[in-house]
């Protein structure tokens, strides 16, 4: 990492040390935190794992080897070193699944932040922008969402239109609108009555212009905190979905829909139990850390 | 005050009128004709559809529906579910004290871990303590429940054998329903180990929807205490010579608890749907059970009426906190 703050040495001529770009800035906050990194350092290994998840994973995720049933993990008694975390109970590798699995996940949440953000935006700038009856209207359907629980609400989305992985995710997503919208409002509403945004409507800047372009990039600070939480929250609400069921349908290699499908085995094989839900805990948790230290990174009151 | 809670309380009518609207529309959302969607694959002839759909009223306007459906909310009449023919009411009513139970010992467990662990991590800051008790509350808030509840299921019920595997007492007692609370309902009926089969089918369900609780409450007291142990009256009672014990307990703690209080109430939600969860998995019959159970059969009446019950009550929780925390903190009820 680089830091510009260095101390002078007694023959050279004393100056001023140079300002640390924002990147430099945001970089030297946030690898401070050891968390947060190790959370960064967590995400990569598992976006790389989605990404060439053909390549990293020693087999199909959906081959079923009959002979190798509830096989146990490599390093126990009558574990097979070609099935690393064992087999499930019609043979299929763990580990290769868990990383198909990966894929799902992270595609899940990347969709569901995604689309409540852009949608979290949009309503947030319009509401805090406007002001007024629209204000009103947007802020109270936003209570009324933040009333119901979020997975009850999305259970109830997923009722209703049926249980897959594409409804799960735009359940999701809706869910989690509420947390942008207030987000996006608040800080719209601080911008608006600075003089940068006056001066701009003086000079003529249209209601978008000064919407997205002048107050939009001063609200995104926790804006992406607040994703990152998302995220994390995103992939356990979409494995709970899975597990009750409601989400991605089996056989489909879903870390939440194969804890369920090994329900029954937990007596006979704990492994098929417990990889899955380690992959969904140490996933959020690195999300949780990294959002944890974006904050600290980003938010200029806990720089002191 | 008297004004402050009008206040709130004419904030809640909004909300409960945007339940309703939601709830009402839900069932108007399911792809297809809703009769014959209740119906399933028998299918229904022609009269019986018009019949139908006359006595659920869907022949009438959107308006006077939804009309109906609020005046017979208010009533409490939530409709009949379409499996057991019982009033939606009448199955909630017997399955909620179940919930409570769960919820209310889960909240205990909660409250007894996670305030001590946040206070004690603000008083040693920075220490292996205060580390140690962050990492496990942050591992606790991204904790997925149901894997949770499978985990300890495995260690303590399969391998040990030191708590039952689900259920909310053995099948050998057979106990009257009292009030519906296993736990009272046990003692009351006196058979020896009735009580002890009780507590021991609770433990275990209570921890695990009281882990998403406890880390949070513990963050939280942290956060707070620590805001409040650098104020300058803190250091004023060192000054002055207090225990430390005392200045800790009784001057910082009374205060930094009004954030945790509100924090605590909020938790209603939590509880609520974790719920869903832990009761899945622990066979615990509870409204969580009742209500997952009930999207699989397709008991449309049931879906729609626990979901509005649930949300109500978090309102009428939120509702309750927000005056708590009006009432402990004046500078709350003066502001506008």
């Amino acid at each position: 990492m680089t830091t510009s703050t260095k101390t002078s040495t007694t023959d050279a001529p004393l100056t001023a040390p140079v300002p640390m770009t924002p990147m430099q800035e945001f970089w030297h906050y946030f690898s401070s935190n050891k968390g947060a990194v190790a959370g960064l350092v967590v995400i990569a290994i598992i976006c790389f794992m989605a990404v060439f998840a053909n390549f990293v994973a020693p087999h199909s995720p959906s081959d079923q080897y009959r002979d190798a049933l509830l096989l146990p993990p490599a390093w126990l008694e009558g574990g097979n070193w070609s099935f690393v975390l064992g087999t499930d109970d019609v043979g299929r590798d763990i580990l290769s699944r868990l990383i198909y699995g990966s894929r799902l996940s992270i595609a899940v949440g990347i969709v569901a932040v995604t689309a409540s953000l852009v949608m979290g935006i949009l309503l947030g700038l319009i509401a805090g922008y406007f002001k007024g009856v629209i204000d009103t209207a947007i802020m109270r359907i936003v209570d009324i969402m933040l009333a119901m629980p979020s997975l009850l609400l999305a259970i109830a989305i997923v009722a209703i239109l049926g249980p897959s992985i594409v409804n799960a995710a735009l359940a999701i997503s809706i869910v989690s609108l509420p947390h942008y919208v207030r987000l996006t409002r608040a800080a719209t509403m601080a911008e608006m009555s600075r003089d940068y945004v006056t001066s701009s409507r003086v000079i003529g800047a249209s209601p978008l212009r000064l919407m997205f372009i002048c107050i939009l990039p001063n609200c995104l600070a926790p804006l992406i905190v607040q994703a990152t939480l998302g995220f994390s929250s995103a992939i356990l609400d979409m494995a709970a979905l899975g597990f009750l069921g409601l989400g991605a349908q089996p056989p489909t290699p879903e870390w939440g829909s194969m804890l369920a499908d090994a329900l029954q085995f937990v007596q006979r094989a704990w492994w098929v139990v417990t990889f899955p839900g380690l992959m969904i805990l140490i996933t959020v948790l690195a999300f949780n850390l990294m959002g944890d230290g974006l904050r600290d990174a980003l938010d200029p009151k806990l720089k002191q | 005050m008297f004004q402050f809670i009008f206040r709130r309380l004419s904030l809640v009518i909004p909300t409960f009128i945007g339940i309703t609207l939601l709830t009402f529309t839900l069932i108007r959302l399911i792809p297809g004709d809703p009769i014959e969607v209740m119906a399933g694959e028998r299918g229904v002839s022609a009269e019986r559809h018009a019949e139908l759909s006359a006595q659920l009223g869907f022949d009438q306007p959107l308006y006077v529906q939804y009309f109906h459906y609020v005046t017979g909310v208010l009533q409490g009449d939530l409709g009949n579910s379409l499996i057991t023919r019982e009033p939606v009411m009448k199955e909630f009513l017997t399955l909620f004290p179940a919930t409570i139970e769960l919820a209310v010992c889960a909240a205990i467990f909660a409250i007894l871990i996670g305030l001590p662990a946040g206070i004690f991590a603000a008083v040693k800051r920075g220490t292996v303590i205060d580390h140690s008790v962050m990492t496990f509350s942050l591992t606790g808030y991204s904790m997925p429940i149901f894997w949770w509840a499978l985990l300890l299921m495995l260690v303590f019920s399969v391998n040990l054998g030191w708590t039952p595997v689900s259920g909310r007492i053995d099948v050998v007692y057979w106990i009257d329903d009292v009030t519906g609370f296993m736990l009272i309902d046990s003692l009351l009926s006196g058979e020896e180990g009735a009580f002890s089969s009780a507590v021991s089918h609770l433990i275990l369900p209570s921890i695990v929807l009281g882990t998403i609780p406890m880390a949070v409450i513990a963050r939280m007291t942290r956060s707070s205490m620590l805001e409040v142990l650098s104020e300058d009256y803190i250091r004023t009672a060192r000054a002055k010579g207090i225990a430390p014990w005392r200045v800790i307990v009784i001057h910082a703690l009374r205060n930094a608890l009004i954030p945790v209080i509100t924090v605590i109430g909020l938790q209603v939600g939590i509880l609520l749907s974790g719920a869903i969860l832990t009761e899945t998995v622990f066979a615990w019959p509870g409204i969580g059970k009742w209500l997952i159970e009930s999207i699989g059969r397709r008991d449309y009446p049931v879906v729609q009426g626990g979901i509005l019950i649930v949300a109500c009550i978090i309102i009428v929780v939120n509702l309750l906190v927000d005056i708590t925390y009006g009432i402990v903190n004046p500078r709350i009820r003066h502001s506008r």
